[in-house]
């Protein structure tokens, strides 16, 4: 079958902020780009990102990216590689100074430089007092920053797809990526994209589970694409848990309140982060905090008559505050609690929000793979960034702040090494037209018209599975059963069907194709979860407490054939500075 | 709780109808919004289509007519309605299916107003001072999240949506008018003379009215009246 067919140097999927940072780069260099998104751009959701982005810029208190890199690495448990830390700290005051001059409107000192707050994680002199690193647009800082990229892309002539979904990479005999094929949702007809680069930067998947603090769009569809086209997905098992969604519904409520004055209460009325982390308290690392929740209510000291939640209180900090550096927050709790935080507590708990894991790359957003000549050998065509990478700089935990600054940092750096690569490849290697029909197999399996099992329903006990299998903490039993489940509902998918088979605009259709990646990343994380017998960062085994740097300090592979686990060394070596050993982890 | 929702589907429906649904009263919880319940009833019927995405007002994918008034249906409270509640696509732009209209020309006019930062300055190694009040010239301009429920209220932007550049669009190009950093005021007051582009808006208010993040069109073109004004005198 003959389909439509668009050619172009190099094909971005996903417009969230790292796909946008990426593609101005190259629209600048004049390479011809396009990108497609399941959604309009702007509805991306870094358009949700609140406090704002990480960089030492030292605005407010002393500061410099060798502080930053520190408190990265030690955030991420150690399991960080540093030379990827360093280079994205090192860049960070860049990438922010850049967008301050593309328009993005952040908050002010009394001096006109860019606002800074203090974070969680945060420190000065390795580990000394709290930092202000956190570069701010009031609580809004995502929406500012995706606005202000799609703006610049408008400026630079930019080519979008708007409203197509990508179905499937495409790659020759040789295993280079020459594309993916595209679905048009509003009409139908499927697209095949032909290009020199792909570069997935698709985001996260925290639709894996039932109460999180992501868009309905967070289905982790190019880590699946990327699993389908056989290449591993690396450190699955950490999976962050902010620790203030609304309790029981999941709005994320930033960090900021609490780099803004706000602290957690228990229902004894005890400021109990004293207790977990006597140092940097409600701004310890976002791990720390959301097991010191868990444990508050599961040893009985929750709030609320089912004692199921604890207490976000920014009351103290006064109504101007809140109503200048906490507008958005505000609203969203006016919305969906009918209270106003300037005056009452916000009920909250922890909520699955942010994949640690992704596409294994270097730091130039090269896609990588264990072959013939060692662990991090780049697929030819294929670059990824943001959530849906694993470079890795957030390791066994992110650090509030470091996700806008990942997807900046390495947008940008995979399109600068893609400008090279262009240079040297002048001509698309011809099409393969077994990728094509392969990907195209895909797509037609969602035209039978009958079965057992809706997606929906489907879907519903995937991210209940997941939320009690493979949550804040987890033991053996536990996820071997989950293992189990999962495998069991993706056998399931076999006898799934949609009854909606119109052309146009068919919304079952992108759902079911959803599912599908969900289900693939789902896999990917219970069983990474199983197998790694450590404690480290977000991942908790209550069987194995401790950290285990002598068998652990290790990136996990998982491989979709067979359900295959492989390891690969953490690279521990920075670019220029000494490296950071493994210490103990306190804050 | 009842509803009564606009179905098209151009693949098979000569003409688009209202269609009667049901929602279990046992499905309904306290505080639910109107986006629950549409996923709840697409939960029975795969094929009622809608855009949705961020579920908590910050993305703008799920603008609608909701009892004959726009608004995001994740942000509205299924309680704050009468019911059978009636919902129809965004008015005067082309439906592509049931409650998913065509916003190409709301998009195309908010192009128009080169929604960009313009300021051909060499770039200083560190960011542009901009002092706090200043800064807050911005607020309540660029929290506009390109629902379109402004513009496709407009009486104005429904007669003449290719020339008008409807609330949404001018509302940007005061956010960078009003932007310290933008040097390009005389450019952008240049292309907005004439008498469609920025004039056409007759202060209906519409767009005041029915925006979901409490921003007010209205006053920003009112302020590029006054600029323009200033300028020719």
């Amino acid at each position: 079958m003959s389909l439509p067919r668009r050619k172009f140097d190099t094909l971005i999927i996903g417009a969230g902020g790292g796909g946008l940072r990426a593609a101005l780069q190259l629209s600048q260099a004049e390479a011809r780009v396009a990108v497609v998104s399941k959604v309009f751009p702007t509805r991306s959701h870094t358009v949700a990102a609140q406090g704002g982005v990480n960089a030492a810029l030292a605005n407010v208190l002393p500061d410099n990216w060798h502080w930053h890199m520190f408190d990265t690495v030690k955030g991420s448990d150690y399991l960080g590689d540093q030379d990827a830390i360093e280079y994205m700290c090192r860049a960070a005051p860049r990438v922010v100074y850049e967008l301050e001059h593309m328009g993005v409107p952040f908050s002010r000192l009394d001096n006109g430089k860019i606002y800074q707050r203090a974070f969680g994680g945060q420190s000065r002199n390795f580990g000394g007092d709290q930092a202000a690193r956190t570069c701010a647009a009031a609580d809004r800082t995502g929406h500012a920053i995706l606005h202000t990229l799609y703006q610049q892309n408008i400026r630079a002539r930019t080519h979008f797809f708007d409203e197509f979904f990508a179905i499937d990479l495409l790659r020759d005999p040789d295993g280079t990526v020459i594309g993916a094929l595209v679905l048009e949702i509003a009409t139908g007809e499927p697209l095949v994209i032909e290009a020199k680069t792909t570069l997935l930067a698709t985001g996260g998947a925290g639709q894996l589970f039932r109460t999180n603090t992501n868009a309905l769009i967070n289905t982790g569809d190019g880590m699946a694409m990327a699993l389908r086209a056989d290449i591993p997905l690396q450190d699955m098992e950490f999976f962050q848990f902010h620790p203030t969604g609304i309790a029981g519904k999941g709005m994320l409520i930033t960090e900021g309140v609490r780099g803004e004055g706000g602290y957690l209460l228990n229902g004894e009325g005890e400021r109990f982060m004293e207790r977990y982390a006597p140092k940097a308290k409600d701004l310890a690392s976002r791990d720390v905090v959301s097991r010191a929740i868990y444990t508050e209510v599961r040893e009985g000291r929750g709030c609320g008559p089912n004692k199921d939640h604890v207490l976000l209180k920014l009351d103290h900090l006064g109504v101007d505050v809140v109503a200048k550096r906490l507008p958005g927050i505000r609203e969203t709790v006016k919305t969906f609690l009918y209270l106003d935080p300037a005056e009452t507590p916000i009920p909250v708990y922890p909520t699955a929000h942010y994949t640690m894991g992704g596409i294994p790359t270097n730091r130039h957003g090269q896609v990588v793979v264990p072959e013939h000549n060692g662990p991090d050998e780049p697929v030819l065509g294929l670059y990824a960034a943001g959530e849906c990478a694993c470079v890795s700089v957030h390791g066994a935990n992110r650090l509030g702040g470091n996700s806008l600054l990942d997807i900046l940092v390495f947008g940008r750096a995979a399109a600068n090494h893609i400008v090279g690569e262009l240079k040297q490849n002048r001509y698309h290697r011809p099409m393969n037209e077994d990728s094509v029909d392969q990907a195209m197999t895909r797509l037609s399996r969602w035209d039978r018209r009958d079965g057992s099992e809706t997606v929906d329903g489907l879907k519903r006990e995937l991210q209940t599975v997941m939320e009690q299998h493979c949550g804040v903490f987890r033991n053996e039993t536990i996820l071997q059963e989950g293992v189990d489940k999962v495998v069991e509902l993706e056998a399931r998918m076999k006898d799934a069907y949609i009854k909606d088979h119109s052309k146009i605009f068919n919304t079952a259709r992108i759902e079911a194709l959803e599912l599908e990646n969900l289900m693939d990343i789902a896999l990917a994380t219970v069983c990474s979860a199983l197998e790694r017998r450590e404690s480290r960062g977000a991942h908790s085994r209550v069987d194995y407490p401790e950290r285990d740097d002598v068998r652990w300090m290790r990136h996990s592979l998982f491989h979709k054939d067979g359900r295959r686990m492989d390891y690969k060394p953490v690279r521990i070596k920075p670019i220029t500075v000494e490296p950071f050993p493994p210490k103990k982890r306190v804050y | 709780m009842r509803f009564s929702i606009y179905r098209f589907d151009p693949d098979k429906d000569s003409q688009p109808y209202m269609q009667d649904y049901a929602l279990d009263e046992a499905k309904i919880w306290p505080g639910m919004m109107l986006l629950d319940a549409l996923l709840e009833l697409k939960a029975q019927d795969e094929t009622l289509s809608f855009r949705r995405s961020c579920q908590e007002g910050v993305c703008g994918s799920d603008g609608m007519n909701i009892n004959g008034r726009n608004g995001l249906a994740c942000i509205t409270p299924l309680a704050s309605l009468k019911t059978p509640i009636e919902l129809r696509p965004l008015p005067g732009q082309p439906v592509i299916r049931d409650l998913i209209v065509d916003l190409n020309q709301f998009y195309s006019q908010y192009r128009a107003a080169k929604p960009y930062l313009i300021n051909e300055d060499p770039e200083p190694e560190v960011e542009r001072l901009q002092s706090p009040a200043e800064r807050e010239q911005l607020d309540g301009l660029y929290e506009c999240i390109l629902c379109a429920c402004c513009s496709t209220s407009c009486p104005s932007f429904w007669w003449n949506p290719d020339k008008f550049l409807g609330p949404a669009a001018l509302l940007q190009s005061w956010r960078f008018l009003a932007d310290s950093r933008d040097r390009a005021t005389d450019l952008r007051l240049d292309e907005l003379e004439g008498p469609f582009k920025l004039f056409r808006c007759h202060t209906i208010m519409n767009c005041v009215e029915v925006c979901p993040k409490g921003l007010n069109p209205t006053r920003a073109i009112g302020r590029i009246k006054e600029l323009m004004l200033k300028r020719s005198m």
